[in-house]
C-alpha cells in the first residue's frame, strides 16, 4: 500500500489519555459475554467425553428430552454436514468436529451433546440423563510418542502434501526451510553444541470464560452476542456450521476479558445457535473454567533439537533446528511458524529449520500470542546462552555480533526491511539493569525474540456530527486499549480533541468485513484504516471550505482542525474550524463521513530483547523473578501506556509459562489440572515490577510508523527466564515449566 | 521474468528447483503462473502462502504489484494470535 505522506511530528499520538472504556470497566457497566440476557432465554450445558479417544457407538437423549424443563437437545446430527449443508470441508470441518464430536471423541472434554433448559441447573442435571455408549480406543498425548511407529492413529488421511513418505499418519504437516550449507558451517566452528528441549502446553488463561447468547429462528435469521476476538469470523464459521447464509446472522462482540489468541475461533457459539433453532428460544451458554481448560485451545506442546556452531569470537557459523509441535487431535500446530521464527533474530550464512505439525488426543490448539515462536526461542536462545558461558563471552555482545539488520537475509527467506533488533540490544546493553550487581544465588538471563505481525482485511467508518465531534466505527474487538489508540490517531488527522471522538466496536451488520483482532494487527491495520478514513473525511471538509470560499479544492489544506488557504495565492480567508463546516453540512452537500475498506500489507516485523534476574531456592526449588526489563521495538507508540501494558503482559504470561503453567495428563489421557487451583498462573505476588523501554524504529508500511506490539513480548521470556534460572542454579534447564520439583531434580542430577 | 525463491520443503514438488522463474506483474499473477508452470505447487498455494517482495511480506493480497528486479520469496501463510 503506497503511503504518500508519512508523519513524524505529533500532537495527540504519543500522549497518555485515559482509555474511553475505562469508566465502564471499573464501575461494572461494561457488558461482557455472560452479561447479556433476553426474554424467554434458556440456559445451555454441554456433555463432554470422559475419554481421551473413543468411538461413539450410541447416544440416547430420550430421558433428557422427556424432562419438562428441557426444551432442546442437540448432537452432531443437528449441525451442517448433515442434513443442512453436506460436504463441509477444510478448517470449517475441523472446527465443526471440535465443536461437536462426530464418530469419535478425540480428547478428554470433547463435546458430544448439549441441552437447553429453563435454568442452568436443570440443563446440567439433564446432561446426567444422556446415555452415551463409548468404545474406548488407545490414546496418545505426548508429541514424541504420537510420532512413534506404534502410536494410535487419530485420523487416517489428515496429512497434507508436505509430509514426507514413511512418517506416522499423526504427522499432518511438514515444513523445511533455510539457506547455505549447515554441515560446512559446523565444520568451520570452534564450538558446536547440540541439545534437546521440551515445553508443555499452556492455556491463554484469559479471566473471562467463553460465553454467548444465541438466537436462531427457523427462517434462517439469527443474532449472536459473544466474547470473541473476531465477530466476523464467528459469523462466517457459525453460518457455515449451521447451514445458513452468512449475512443472515448478526454477531455483536461483547467486551472481552482477555483472549490472547484463544478467542479467534468458535466453541460454544454454534451450539447455542443450534439449541436455539431447535427450541425456538434464545439460548445462553457460559463455560466453566474446567470446560475452558479441557475443551478450548491451549497452545501447542513442543519437543525440539537444536545444533549451533560458533567461532571463539562469538560468530555463529551454522544453526539447525527441528521443532515437533503437538496441536491436539486436529491439524494446526504451528510447527512451521516455530521453525521460521526460531533463528530470525540472527544474520546467518548457514541455517536449516524443520517443523512438524503433530496430532495427539488433546484439545484443538488455538493461537496464543506469537503462536509457535516462544518455544523455538526458548530452545535456540538457551543454546546460545550455554555457548556464551562455555566461550566466556558476553551474551548481549554475541547477539549484537550476529544480529539481523536491514538487508540481512532472514532465516525464513527474504531480506529484512528496516528493523529495530540492534536498537533493542544496544538499549539492553546500556540499561542499568544489565550492569546491576547480582546477589549470591541469583542469575541473569537475556534473550531476543521475533514475530512477523499481520495486516488483514479491515473496514473502518468515521462519521462527523453537527457539533464537530466524531464517531469512529471499527470492527476489531478492543483487547488491549485499541479504542484509545484509534481515537488518538483520528484526533491527530482531524485536529480535534481526543475526548471528542467516540470509538465503537461495530457489529457485523453495521460495518464491512474485519479480520480477527490477532497477529498484533489492530493498532497497525485498524489504525491505518482509521487514519485513511479520517483523511477521507478531511478531503470532504476541504471541499466544503473550497466551495464556501469559491476557490479550487487544491487551494485548501487542513491544519490544526481547520480548513485554511494553502498559500498566499489561494486567497485571504480566516481558518474555518471543523465544527463550523459540520454545523452546516446537511445543507452544504449532506453528511460527512470517511471510509476505508482494504487489506493493509506492510505490518512490519518486530523484535524485542528481555533481561531477567532470577533467584533459585536450592532447598525448595522455588524460583523468584527479582527483576525484569522488556525492551521492544514498537515502531511508533501511539498510546505508550498501552504499549508498556502489552510488554508487561507478555512478560507476565511468559513467567507463568516458564515457571509453573502446564497441561498435566494422567495415564488415562485425562487432564489432571483443569482448575486454577491446580493450573498455576502467576498472581501479583509472583511478579516483580516489570520495567519497559519502548524503542521506536518506524515501520515503513504504516503512515505513523506503527509496528504491532501484542505478540513479540511473549517470545523472549521463556528463554530469558530459563537462562536466568540456569545461571542461578548452575545447571541447564531444558524442560518447561521449571517448576520446583523439576528444579530440585535438576539440582540433584547435577550433584 | 520474476525469480521466485521457494522454501526448501517445496523442492520435491519442483524437480529439485528452489528458485523458479515466472512471468508476473502482481502477486496474483505470480501464484497463477506458479501453478501453471509447476502444477504440483497447487497444494501448498491452496493451503495458503504469503509472498515477500523486497522483504515486505504480503500476507494474502493478490493485487500487489511486483516491481521489475524485486527479490521475491514464497512463504507459508502467516498466522497470528
Amino acid at each position: 500500500m503506497a503511503l504518500d505522506d508519512r508523519k513524524t511530528d505529533f500532537t495527540f499520538v504519543g500522549t497518555r489519555p485515559n482509555r474511553p472504556d475505562g469508566l465502564d470497566k471499573v464501575t461494572g457497566r461494561a457488558k461482557f459475554g455472560a452479561d447479556m440476557s433476553a426474554p424467554g432465554m434458556l440456559h445451555g450445558a454441554i456433555l463432554r467425553s470422559p475419554h481421551a479417544h473413543a468411538r461413539i457407538v450410541k447416544i440416547d437423549t430420550s430421558k433428557a428430552e422427556a424432562l419438562k424443563d428441557v426444551k432442546a437437545v442437540v448432537t452432531r446430527a443437528d449441525f451442517a454436514d448433515v442434513p443442512f449443508k453436506p460436504g463441509l470441508a477444510g478448517e470449517f470441518w475441523n472446527v465443526l468436529e471440535n465443536v461437536m464430536a462426530g464418530e469419535k471423541a478425540l480428547y478428554d472434554g470433547h463435546a458430544v451433546a448439549a441441552v437447553a433448559a429453563t435454568s442452568a441447573l436443570a440443563a446440567r442435571d439433564a446432561l446426567k440423563l444422556i446415555e452415551v455408549e463409548y468404545e474406548v480406543l488407545p490414546h496418545v498425548t505426548d508429541v514424541d510418542k504420537a510420532m512413534a511407529p506404534d502410536a494410535p492413529v487419530i485420523r487416517e488421511g489428515a496429512a497434507d502434501y508436505s509430509v514426507p513418505e514413511g512418517m506416522h499418519p499423526n504427522v499432518v504437516r511438514y515444513h523445511e526451510s533455510g539457506h547455505g550449507d549447515v554441515d560446512a558451517g559446523f565444520a568451520e566452528a570452534d564450538l558446536v553444541l547440540e541439545d534437546s528441549f521440551v515445553t508443555e502446553a499452556t492455556h491463554q488463561g484469559y479471566i473471562e470464560p467463553h460465553a454467548c447468547l444465541g438466537l436462531l429462528g427457523n427462517d434462517g435469521k439469527g443474532e449472536l452476542w459473544c466474547t470473541t476476538q473476531g465477530h466476523w469470523i464467528a459469523q462466517k464459521t457459525c453460518a457455515a456450521l449451521l447451514g445458513i447464509e452468512t449475512s443472515q446472522l448478526r454477531v455483536t462482540a461483547s467486551e472481552i476479558g482477555g483472549g490472547f489468541g484463544g478467542k479467534t475461533t468458535v466453541f460454544i457459539e454454534p451450539v447455542a445457535l443450534a439449541l436455539s433453532r431447535k427450541a425456538n428460544r434464545p439460548v445462553k451458554l457460559v463455560m466453566t473454567r474446567s470446560e475452558v481448560f479441557r475443551a478450548t485451545g491451549p497452545t501447542a506442546s513442543a519437543s525440539m533439537d537444536i545444533k549451533i556452531g560458533m567461532k571463539k569470537d562469538g560468530t555463529i557459523t551454522a544453526a539447525r533446528g527441528e521443532f515437533r509441535l503437538q496441536g491436539g487431535a486436529f491439524p494446526g500446530a504451528p510447527g512451521d511458524m516455530t521453525a521460521m521464527c526460531a533463528f530470525a533474530a540472527y544474520n546467518l550464512t548457514n541455517v536449516k529449520q524443520i517443523g512438524y505439525d503433530v496430532m495427539a488426543n488433546r484439545p484443538k490448539q488455538a493461537a496464543y500470542r506469537a503462536p509457535g515462536a516462544p518455544m523455538g526461542a526458548f530452545a535456540v536462545e538457551s543454546v546460545i546462552d550455554e555457548m556464551c558461558n562455555k566461550l566466556g563471552l558476553d551474551p548481549i555482545e554475541v547477539r549484537l555480533k550476529n544480529a539481523a539488520h536491514e538487508g540481512t537475509k532472514a532465516s525464513y527467506g527474504p531480506r529484512y526491511e528496516r528493523i529495530g533488533l540492534v536498537e533493542t540490544l544496544e538499549a539492553a546493553k546500556a540499561h542499568p539493569h544489565y550492569s546491576a550487581p547480582l546477589k549470591p544465588g541469583q542469575g541473569r538471563g537475556v534473550s531476543c525474540g521475533f514475530w512477523f505481525n499481520h495486516g488483514g482485511e479491515t473496514s473502518v467508518t468515521l462519521a462527523l456530527s453537527e457539533d464537530g465531534s466524531a464517531q469512529l466505527m471499527v470492527g476489531t474487538p478492543d483487547i488491549g486499549g485499541s479504542r484509545a489508540s484509534m481515537a488518538l490517531m483520528a484526533a491527530e488527522v482531524l485536529g480535534i480533541p481526543y475526548e471528542n471522538i467516540r470509538v465503537t466496536v461495530a457489529d457485523t451488520a453495521t460495518l464491512g468485513y474485519n479480520d480477527v483482532s490477532h497477529g498484533s494487527r489492530v493498532t497497525y491495520a485498524s489504525g491505518l484504516a482509521t487514519i485513511k478514513a479520517a483523511r477521507h473525511a478531511v478531503e470532504k471538509l476541504c471541499e466544503r471550505a473550497a466551495a464556501k470560499w469559491d476557490i479550487p479544492v487544491e487551494a485548501v489544506k487542513w491544519e490544526n482542525g481547520c480548513a485554511v488557504p494553502s498559500g498566499p495565492n489561494a486567497g485571504d480567508f480566516d481558518p474555518m474550524p471543523l465544527a463550523d463546516i459540520t454545523a452546516k453540512m446537511g445543507r452544504t452537500g449532506g453528511p460527512i463521513s470517511g471510509h476505508f475498506e482494504a487489506t493493509p500489507e506492510g505490518a512490519g516485523v518486530s523484535f524485542g530483547t528481555h533481561i531477567v534476574d532470577a533467584e533459585v531456592d536450592p532447598e525448595t526449588g522455588k524460583t523468584t523473578i527479582t527483576r525484569y526489563t522488556v525492551i521492544q521495538d514498537a515502531g511508533k507508540a501511539i498510546h505508550p501506556t498501552y504499549v508498556e501494558g502489552q510488554f508487561q503482559g507478555g512478560a507476565a504470561q511468559g513467567i507463568g509459562w516458564a515457571l509453573n503453567e502446564e497441561y498435566i495428563y494422567g495415564e488415562d489421557g485425562r487432564l489432571q489440572n483443569s482448575i486454577f487451583l491446580d493450573y498455576r498462573i502467576p498472581v501479583a505476588s509472583d511478579l516483580p515490577m516489570i520495567d519497559t523501554v519502548i524503542v521506536e524504529v518506524p515501520n515503513p508500511g504504516h503512515p505513523f510508523g506503527v509496528r504491532g506490539v501484542g505478540e513479540t513480548g511473549i517470545v523472549p521470556p521463556l528463554a530469558a527466564i530459563a537462562n536466568a534460572v540456569s545461571n542461578a542454579a548452575g545447571v541447564r534447564m531444558k524442560q518447561l515449566p521449571m517448576s520446583p520439583p523439576r528444579i530440585l531434580a535438576a539440582l540433584k542430577d547435577n550433584g | 521474468m520474476v525469480e521466485v525463491h521457494l522454501w526448501s520443503g517445496l523442492r520435491s514438488l519442483t524437480g529439485g528447483q528452489q528458485v523458479v522463474e515466472v512471468e508476473a506483474k502482481t502477486t496474483g499473477d505470480l501464484l497463477r503462473e506458479l501453478v501453471r508452470t509447476h502444477p504440483q505447487l497447487e497444494g501448498p498455494i491452496e493451503a495458503g502462502v504469503s509472498i515477500a517482495i523486497d522483504g515486505r511480506v504480503i500476507a494474502t493480497g493478490l493485487t500487489e504489484p511486483i516491481p521489475e528486479g524485486s527479490e521475491v520469496y514464497l512463504m507459508q501463510r502467516l498466522r497470528g494470535g
